[in-house]
């Protein structure tokens, strides 16, 4: 078949973002050509400022070598400016008379820079900040002059003034407004952030409006040359290199010319198409829905549309883009996003520390984030973005949500929680062994923006997460405005759909969906068989669903929950019978001792949820030590019901309200055999000396005198997090209701590997109270769902005992020695 | 020397998706079936840190190690960027529903 020709005009970062989504989409589908204005091939604009402050060079901040170019089959015009689109003849015309044919085009063509209608805006020694040949300039003016004049207190501004005060020079920023970015800051964050830049020797005329740049007259040494800029006051100021950053305006020209509609920006539809329905635009120079953008973060969620429609596949809109913006100058943290300013109908949270040059405030609306700025500690910066993002209610964090996420138990990086603060050598990532400089390198040398890119890159919070946070800050202060945090709702299950966890949940439910291949199918999978990411969930989605209905996958399982074992790093695993309510007795301990030396087993542990595991057993062993053991699946392998820990309770404790032990016993009768979306612990303790530790488990279960508390949410791992009221019930049956019912609905909502914590956070106590407490029908309902679901399952260690059809998963094939 | 064709099980020994062990004096290999019915033998040996292969989750024509989830392709044993690495890779054939691998 011909390929199509697609043509793209411009070569900036979001027409190249979409030409390398294009590629993974649909790498055969056209011939490609780009043209570019500017002489060098894709690089990272955003990185200018660091190359103008001297910390990096252009090398560093090319995204895409010549070499990629190349290696993609693409047919690069540099150094030609597309001047004329035929649309009739569908092809584009350049500067030097080049020609070539489209059957798609796409408009990459950026952003102009705004001068000022001044008299003297064109003497030499006025430029505008916008690409490597700007910044070429300011370096070279930077050697031969003394004052520098920057107009414009906004982003761009002030990273221009700060780079050309670390080149050496006296700069002055003069700004229309009373106070400094003004579109990103409130006046309080903006006056500690002048205060210190006013420390780091920039110098600020505010308030101040130009009417003049006045250049060395006829016979002057500096004929031609801007010599002072004059104010409409009267005043004026020496300078020898004038810089105007007042804004930027998106490059309509060629667009215009050929007749497509524009209006503040080439007007786009959601699928990034213009009003020619073989023309589409990206980046700065679009206007959707009346909006442009001139951060990167939007531009690459409109790459990312665009290239699925290029690629034919249909699918995916791009409905704007919430924004958030960082300064990019060392040493100041500053960080703002959405509706900062607020007005009649929104309330504002505080906190501000002006000696300790701290200042945080978030503007809520209806219990909501909708826009917040941070000064001094952005720490949290990316964790109140998502909730803005996600449209999250804070109701119950309100009282403490500026003290940050969490002060608590967060381990595996030394107790850092501000990435600003730590060494280049300092180690991040506890699990994989990274540390911050390494981080740092990657995203500048590789030109990586998102999270995803970073971990797999680095490995970097990639394995436990808990570092997440630092290498999202991490991120942000390397690339600024650049970095977006996911949008956490809109969020698809893997790289193989495009659909959320919620939705394919839903197919699965109102389309009675009950094999994998048939949800594939349904939703139109991109891949054949899907991934290690996607497979599980699914598996996990219809089981949980249709429970004996749906098909159950083991080759969709995690290598633990199809062994029914936990994989050491040998390739060995280990066993862990279960020991109801962590009781046993004398015959059980015989029989594990005796397994222990039969099949020499290397080690043998007491385990944190009241039970004992053999480590180091051989997989073809396991059928044969579940035989010997006689004893039920401990399922220590599996996003599962793991343990119920217990007190002694009331039976010999002399402080014991009530039976805990046997309590435990029966809650972990009820829910064996129970999969869920992560791994399930319980406690339960007798009195409120608590020493089950039941204030860190997903269900934790206190005995007083009057019944039962019982907490939920709680988790002892990665991050602690202290479990929360849920309710107090008289009856021991109750407790085995409410707990069922909270698990069942956790068990039906939450997103896979969701730890109860974390769906409790992003949906609320409240919810998690009206659908368990507050409406007895519905809790009722949870609850023989969950006994149904659990109804007539098998112990799978029993079952692949004594089914042989099953062992063989577990059996080797030998191969006999050749004869010699 | 000459290479011979060793059989190794029946390609419905192996489960669809999944993969067994082959256990030789040299080493463990891992056999795979895929979702086409194509049989491939890599070594049982993450480049990265050793897992079994073999106990990985098979998509496409891609195995994912259960240590630290490194993407190994079926076809040629290598892992996936930015992850460097290869894993060992046997010549098999199927020939009337049996799986051959050259030793």
């Amino acid at each position: 078949m011909k390929r199509m020709k697609l043509v793209m005009v411009g070569n900036g970062m979001a027409g190249v973002r979409t030409l390398e989504e294009l590629l993974k989409l649909a790498p055969d589908l056209y011939d490609i050509t780009v043209f570019g204005a500017e002489p060098h091939p894709n690089y990272n604009r955003i990185l200018l400022s660091p190359v103008l402050a001297g910390e990096m060079s252009v090398k560093d901040i090319m995204l895409n070598d010549l070499d990629w170019y190349r290696d993609h089959n693409l047919k690069l015009h540099l150094n030609r400016k597309v001047v004329k689109i035929d649309r009739r003849g569908r092809k584009v015309i350049a500067e030097d008379g080049t020609e070539e044919e489209y059957d798609r085009l796409l408009l990459a063509t950026g952003s102009n820079p705004l001068m000022l209608p001044v008299p003297g805006g064109d003497l030499n020694g006025v430029l505008s900040y916008r690409d490597i040949h700007d910044t070429d300039a300011m370096i070279e003016a930077s050697k031969r002059g003394k004052h520098a004049v920057v107009i414009g207190g906004g982003l761009l501004g002030l990273e221009a003034a700060n780079g050309l005060k670390l080149r050496g020079m006296n700069v002055t920023v003069v700004h229309l407004m009373d106070w400094l970015m003004e579109r990103q800051l409130d006046r309080t964050a903006a006056k500690m952030l002048q205060r210190s830049l006013e420390q780091k020797g920039l110098q600020f005329l505010l308030g101040k409006q130009t009417s003049e740049i006045v250049g060395g007259g006829p016979g002057d040494e500096n004929a031609g040359r801007v010599k002072s800029v004059r104010f409409k006051d009267g005043s004026e100021i020496i300078a020898d290199l004038v810089v105007m950053a007042i804004g930027i305006r998106p490059n309509t020209a060629l667009a215009e010319s050929a007749g497509l509609y524009c209006r503040k920006g080439i007007v786009v539809n959601d699928t990034m198409q213009t009003y020619d329905p073989k023309i589409y635009a990206v980046g700065e120079c679009v206007a959707h829905r009346g909006m442009s953008y001139g951060l990167v973060a939007p531009l690459f969620d409109m790459a990312k549309v665009c290239a699925n429609h290029l690629a034919l596949f249909g699918i995916g809109r791009y409905t704007g883009s919430v924004t958030s913006t960082k300064l990019k100058v060392t040493g100041i943290d500053l960080f703002s996003a959405g509706d900062f300013s607020g007005g009649p109908d929104t309330e504002e949270i505080v906190l501000h520390d002006a000696m300790g040059g701290v200042y945080k405030k978030l503007v809520v609306k209806d219990d909501k984030i909708v826009g917040g700025v941070l000064y001094g500690d952005t720490t949290d910066g990316a964790w109140y973005f998502q909730m803005l993002r996600d449209q999250q209610s804070i109701g119950e964090i309100r009282d403490h949500i500026l003290f940050g996420e969490t002060n608590l138990g967060n381990s595996g990086h030394q107790g850092q929680n501000k990435a600003a603060a730590m060494a280049e050598t300092m180690e991040v990532c506890g699990c994989n062994g990274v540390c911050k400089g390494t981080i740092v390198k990657a995203i500048t040398e590789k030109g990586l923006f998102s999270l995803d890119e970073v971990r797999k890159h680095t490995k970097a919070s990639s394995s436990c997460g808990s570092c997440t946070g630092l290498v999202e800050q991490i991120l942000a202060s390397t690339v600024g405005g650049a970095y977006q945090a996911s949008d956490s709702k809109t969020k698809p299950v893997c790289g193989c759909t495009d659909y959320t966890h919620e939705e394919v949940r839903k197919a699965i439910r109102t389309q009675k969906l009950l094999s994998i291949p048939a949800v594939m199918h349904f939703l139109e999978w991109h891949t054949p068989n899907g991934c290690a990411t996607c497979r599980p969930a699914l598996n996990y989605y219809l089981i949980s669903t249709w429970p004996h209905e749906a098909e159950d996958d083991p080759q969709s399982r995690f290598i633990n929950e199809r062994a029914h074992a936990n994989i050491q790093k040998d390739g060995t695993f280990s066993v862990v019978p279960r020991m109801w309510g962590g009781i046993t007795t004398p015959a059980e301990l015989r029989r594990i001792a005796d397994v222990a030396e039969k099949y020499a087993v290397p080690m043998v542990k007491v385990t944190g949820g009241q039970r004992i595991d053999l480590l180091g057993i051989k997989k073809e062993d396991l059928p044969n030590v579940w035989r010997d053991l006689d004893m039920p699946s401990g399922h220590a392998y599996g996003k599962s019901i793991r343990t119920v820990k217990t007190c002694v309770g009331s039976e010999f404790c002399r402080f014991g309200t009530q039976n805990s032990t046997q309590m435990g016993i029966d809650l972990e009768k009820m829910l064996f055999n129970m999969w869920s979306p992560h791994k399930v612990k319980l406690a339960v303790s007798g009195c409120p000396r608590n020493c089950a530790e039941s204030g860190i488990k997903d269900v934790g279960v206190i005995g007083v005198d009057s019944g039962w508390e019982i907490y939920v949410a709680g988790n002892g791992g990665i991050k602690t997090e202290v479990a929360q009221f849920l309710c107090k019930v008289a009856t021991h049956d109750e407790v085995l209701e409410y707990s069922g019912a909270f698990l069942q609905l956790y068990r039906e909502e939450a997103r896979y590997l969701d730890r109860t914590v974390h769906w409790v956070q992003r949906v609320g106590m409240d919810y998690v109270r009206q659908h368990v407490v507050d409406d007895a029908v519905n809790r009722r309902a949870l609850y023989e769902r969950l006994l149904y679901a659990l109804a007539g399952i098998k112990d799978p260690w029993q079952e692949r005992v004594a089914q042989s059809d099953k062992r063989r998963e577990f059996e080797p094939i030998v191969l006999e020695a050749l004869d010699a | 020397m000459m290479s011979e064709w060793q059989k190794v099980c029946e390609v419905e020994d192996i489960p669809r998706l999944g993969s067994r062990v082959v256990r030789r004096a040299q080493g463990d290999v891992a056999v795979f079936r895929n979702a086409a019915d194509e049989v491939f033998a890599l070594e049982d040996r993450c480049p990265h840190k050793g897992g079994p292969l073999s106990q990985g989750i098979v998509y496409g024509r891609h195995v994912t190690c259960p240590l630290h989830s490194w993407k190994i392709c079926l076809d040629d044993g290598n892992a996936s960027a930015p992850d460097e690495g290869r894993a060992e890779r046997y010549t098999v054939k199927v020939e009337g529903g049996v799986v051959f691998m050259q030793s």
